[in-house]
């Protein structure tokens, strides 16, 4: 027997009931044939050979004595590198249900020790915050079937589109129009939008999944849905195909992949569908984008234009930010031209509390064609866990201050806010963008809920899995590792990406139908719109219903 | 539901006629108010000169609101010529609080240029109505401008009618608009009663406007002088025409094209596609949304007549040459032009609008993929 004061433990020794997930591995039905730990993305698991000593009495012969049982079994590691995820590969790959990870309920003790080496803890997904949002709450309350005939969302038609980019005045385009001079261009895309995911940090499949789907909604099923690349380009065969028209480039501050662009513009065959200049993002406000090393693989570093292996972190400001008002301008302008004025350029920001000076700016910015604004619910690839959980601001407030700023100056119709950050965190994504809309967005981008529904992320708010920052995603969604993303078939991400598309557009009509909206979308229609929060409701300027 | 009738004709009639019309439809609405317009006014006791004068509609609630009434026009120099009594039955109403109610014609100030005129009465108008609700509501002003005698009362339609002695024939008009109901979906006030007006552009609606709020907000956000008010979602129907119409200086056509605009795939082969295109993007705050049937009169004695997007609502249009009705129902237009010949009704769809022209010789009917004269060059 060891002596318990022989044992050392090291501050950060922990066992397994401190980790967040706790394997459960059931002995008696494991056939020991290895696929879990093979397929662990986090090589938490082992196989280990375990003696157990047996006491025994031998009554009639009055001899105490032991015997040994030998036994297989799984076990977890306990180091914090190793440190079950929680993405249950593990027992999707088990062929008994011998195994799987079941969520820690007390206090886990691992948040206290993710900072080894002084490395500040970093990861990729979503805020960790559970539970109903804000918008979750929302409920649409104006119900006109009952004052007048209502729609009937199966049988009349419905216009869903929104516009992006620009719109002048009435009186301002008619002069213009009449002059023969610039109209700003605008597209008409469907409201929800595939936020920016950059080429980098989704895998090829998942990219080429979306980018399929995407195409089949257009140019299959009428519906004009348009996808954001994150920073990092576009792969160069994309920037020359028709497809390019579905695509809002993203340029950020690192700038990469803009070299490919660039060079591309002479061949293209169709203009993007817009370009979107990063200057925050809700996850981690502040912060430039990151693509950690594990992910520059031999194809990004060419389309990145930096060697393959190393650290991709990108500035937290722009270069050319010496003013945010002067940057904005300036790259706006430079954007515009260079894609001869055909196509909308709009900047992206983090929710803040300062959103409503970079909006004013806009205003008076007449090549701007819109505004995105990321809330604090908005998932990355990679960030600190503390920019993550703690910075920025949420989007609903934010959004509908910024959009009441724009009605008291008669300007609602004329810079299109676009809402990103948590939409259909909890599955409601449709609810969660017609709220957004009703509170005055043109439209939202969702990119997690993407991941999720249409190539199964694993990730939720509770924790579970959130690596997608090192290359080594389970699903194959988020590496760029061919062993892991072959896993991840794109005619089946395809498939998923028609499937949440056409369900998105029933159940708007499914909303609008009762409020007796189908000409248009009802941007702003805040007097549809109730919440069970009188606080909340007074401070979005809508009921209070309870 | 609101029941809509609209009359107009060569000859000057009572407006009473229209009232029967109502009636005639009386089974779907709930007969709570009455709204009247009156173009192509006549009065018995008085020879009204439309370029010369111009007429207050409303209605003193008290005997102190109407002197300071005649202070307040004295004030802004306008000369009283003639004043209109009703016989008036007070027992029939049902609001207690009507002192007065006022259809008074005033000679036009002279030394003034058309475009100050009509600033001037509209600005005059929301004077007087803002008096009125600072003094707790004991003015209301329904409209000022040449030739437009605008009545609102609360109360069954026809029993409104008895109740001011319309069929007196002291009042008769060229141009009929009534509506039969308070604004009941929000709360009753006179000025919720359709039809609305704004320098000379009235409409009144039978439907909802579900997209009122937007609309409201954006128009509102213009800053223009009397978008004010909107005690209902009618009242933007109103306004876009002034907007259309007046700001924008766009032909008539066009207000249907902002209200309901073509699908992109049917502007794509419309010859004015591109046009309409970019106005759809520039007024798309202005698109309506919900079941209504739009009826308008202009001051040249034009009436038009224009549905939502999906034909949600019914209305009717028929007559004869020199006499014309616009009706929410079949039995409204009956009652109105009994000796028409009904295989010439016409019930828009739409894409219509339906203009009965000052003449009053034939009906004109606009389809939405017709291409229009726009004045300049676009
Ligand atoms: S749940 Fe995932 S991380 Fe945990 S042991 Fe299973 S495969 Fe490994
Ligand atoms: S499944 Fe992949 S994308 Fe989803 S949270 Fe895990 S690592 Fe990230």
């Amino acid at each position: 027997m060891d002596s318990v004061r022989s044992v050392y433990t090291s501050p950060s020794s922990l066992t397994y009931c401190d980790l967040p997930w706790i394997i459960q591995h059931r002995e008696d039905r494991c056939t020991l044939c290895g696929r879990c730990t093979a397929v662990c993305p986090v090589n938490a698991i082992y196989l280990t050979y375990r003696r157990q000593r047996v006491p025994k009495l031998d009554v009639l012969k009055k001899k105490r004595g032991n015997e040994y049982r030998h036994f297989v079994g799984i076990r977890q590691h306990t180091s914090i590198e190793k440190k079950c995820i929680g993405c249950g590969m593990c027992s999707s790959v088990c062929p008994n249900e011998a195994i799987g990870p079941v969520p820690n309920t007390n206090e886990h003790r691992t948040v206290f020790h993710q900072n080894q080496k002084g490395e500040a803890w970093k990861r990729g997904g979503r805020r960790n915050k559970s539970g109903a949002t804000i918008l979750d709450r929302i409920a649409f309350d104006r119900i006109s079937m009952l004052t007048d005939p209502a729609l009937d969302a199966g049988r009349h038609e419905f216009s869903l589109n929104t516009i992006l980019g620009r719109v002048l005045p009435p009186e301002e385009f008619l002069r213009r129009k009449m002059a023969g001079e610039w109209i700003p261009p605008t597209r008409e895309i469907f409201p929800f939008i595939i936020g920016s995911m950059s080429f980098g940090a989704l895998s090829p499949n998942m990219w080429l999944g979306l980018l399929q789907g995407v195409a089949y909604c257009n140019e299959v099923l009428g519906i004009p849905v348009v996808m954001a690349t994150g920073e990092g380009g576009c792969p160069p065969w994309v920037l020359k195909s028709p497809f390019l028209k579905y695509i809002i480039l993203q340029i950020a501050s690192g700038y990469f992949g803009w070299d490919e662009i660039i060079r591309a513009i002479p061949e293209m065959q169709c203009d993007p569908a817009a370009i979107e200049i990063k200057y925050g993002q809700g996850a981690k406000p502040g912060d430039g984008g990151l693509l950690m090393w594990f992910k520059v693989s031999k194809l990004i570093a060419r389309l990145r234009g930096v060697p393959e292996g190393v650290d991709l972190p990108s500035p937290p400001v722009h270069q050319t930010l010496y003013s945010i008002e002067e940057s904005v301008m300036k790259m706006i302008q430079t954007l515009s031209m260079a894609f001869g004025f055909r196509v909308p350029v709009y900047p992206k920001i983090s929710g803040s509390t300062s959103a409503k000076a970079v909006l004013n700016n806009l205003v008076r910015n007449p090549y701007a064609g819109g505004l995105l604004i990321d809330g604090i619910d908005g998932g990355t690839g990679a960030a600190y866990n503390v920019s993550m959980d703690a910075t920025g601001h949420p989007i609903a407030s934010n959004l509908r201050e910024c959009y009441l700023d724009l009605v008291a100056q008669g300007r609602q119709n004329e810079i299109p806010l676009f809402a990103a950050g948590g939409i259909g965190k909890n599955g409601n994504v449709t609810q969660n963008g017609m709220a957004l809309i009703m509170l005055g967005a043109s439209g939202v981008h969702m990119g997690k809920y993407i991941m999720q529904a249409c190539a199964g992320c694993l990730g939720n708010e509770m924790g579970r899995c959130n690596v997608c920052n090192i290359g080594i995603c389970p699903k194959g969604i988020t590496s760029q590792n061919p062993k892991l993303y072959r896993r991840l078939d794109p005619d089946d991400v395809a498939q998923r990406v028609a499937d949440v598309f056409m369900a998105i557009r029933t159940e708007m009509k499914k909303i609008m139908a009762p409020l007796g909206r189908s000409q248009s979308l009802p941007i702003g229609m805040s007097d549809a719109l109730g919440i069970d929060d009188a606080d909340v409701a007074k401070r979005l300027n809508i009921k209070y219903i309870c | 539901m609101c029941r809509l009738a609209l009359k107009s004709s060569d000859t000057p009639f009572s407006p009473y006629e229209v009232l029967l019309a109502m009636e005639a439809m009386q089974e779907g609405y709930d007969g709570s108010g009455l709204g009247l317009l009156m173009r192509g006014v006549q009065f018995t006791d008085f020879n009204y000169e439309k370029d010369k004068q111009v007429i207050l509609s409303g209605i003193a609630h008290t005997e102190e609101a109407l002197s300071r009434l005649n202070g307040l026009m004295e004030n802004r120099g306008f000369v009283q010529k003639y004043d209109h009594e009703f016989t008036v039955h007070p027992e029939l109403i049902e609001a207690s609080d009507r002192f007065k109610y006022i259809v008074r014609v005033y000679r036009k100030p002279e030394n003034m240029d058309e475009a100050d005129l009509e600033e001037y009465l509209m600005q005059t108008r929301l004077f007087l109505r803002k008096d009125g609700e600072e003094h707790g509501g004991d003015l209301t002003v329904f409209s000022f401008w040449s030739d437009v005698v605008m009545i609102k009362e609360v109360g069954w339609p026809l029993a409104v009618g008895d109740a001011l002695s319309l069929d007196d024939n002291r009042i008769m008009a060229r141009v009929v608009m009534a509506q039969g109901r308070q604004n009941t979906n929000y709360g009753i006030n006179l000025y919720a009663c359709h039809p609305f007006f704004i320098q000379g552009i009235s409409t009144m609606t039978n439907g909802e406007n579900t997209a009122f709020v937007p609309i409201k907000e954006w128009l509102e956000g213009k800053n223009i002088p009397g978008y004010t008010g909107y005690q209902s979602d009618s009242e933007v129907f109103t306004h876009i025409l002034h907007y259309v119409t007046r700001k924008l200086k766009l032909p008539l056509q066009v207000y249907k094209h902002v209200i309901t605009p073509l699908k992109s795939e049917e502007l794509k082969n419309h010859p004015q596609g591109d046009f309409l295109q970019g106005l759809r993007v520039a007024c798309r705050r202005l698109i309506i949304d919900g079941p209504n049937a739009v009826i308008a009169t202009l001051p040249d004695e034009t009436s038009m007549l224009v549905m939502d997007a999906k034909k949600m609502r019914p209305a009717i249009v028929g007559g004869k040459p020199g006499t014309w009705a616009i009706a929410s129902e079949m039995c409204g237009m009956m009652a109105m032009v009994p000796d028409r010949d009904p295989a010439f009704d016409f019930q828009p769809m739409r894409e219509h609008t339906v203009i009965i022209p000052p003449d009053r010789k034939e009906l004109q009917i606009w389809t939405q993929f017709d291409p229009f004269t726009l004045p300049q060059a676009a």
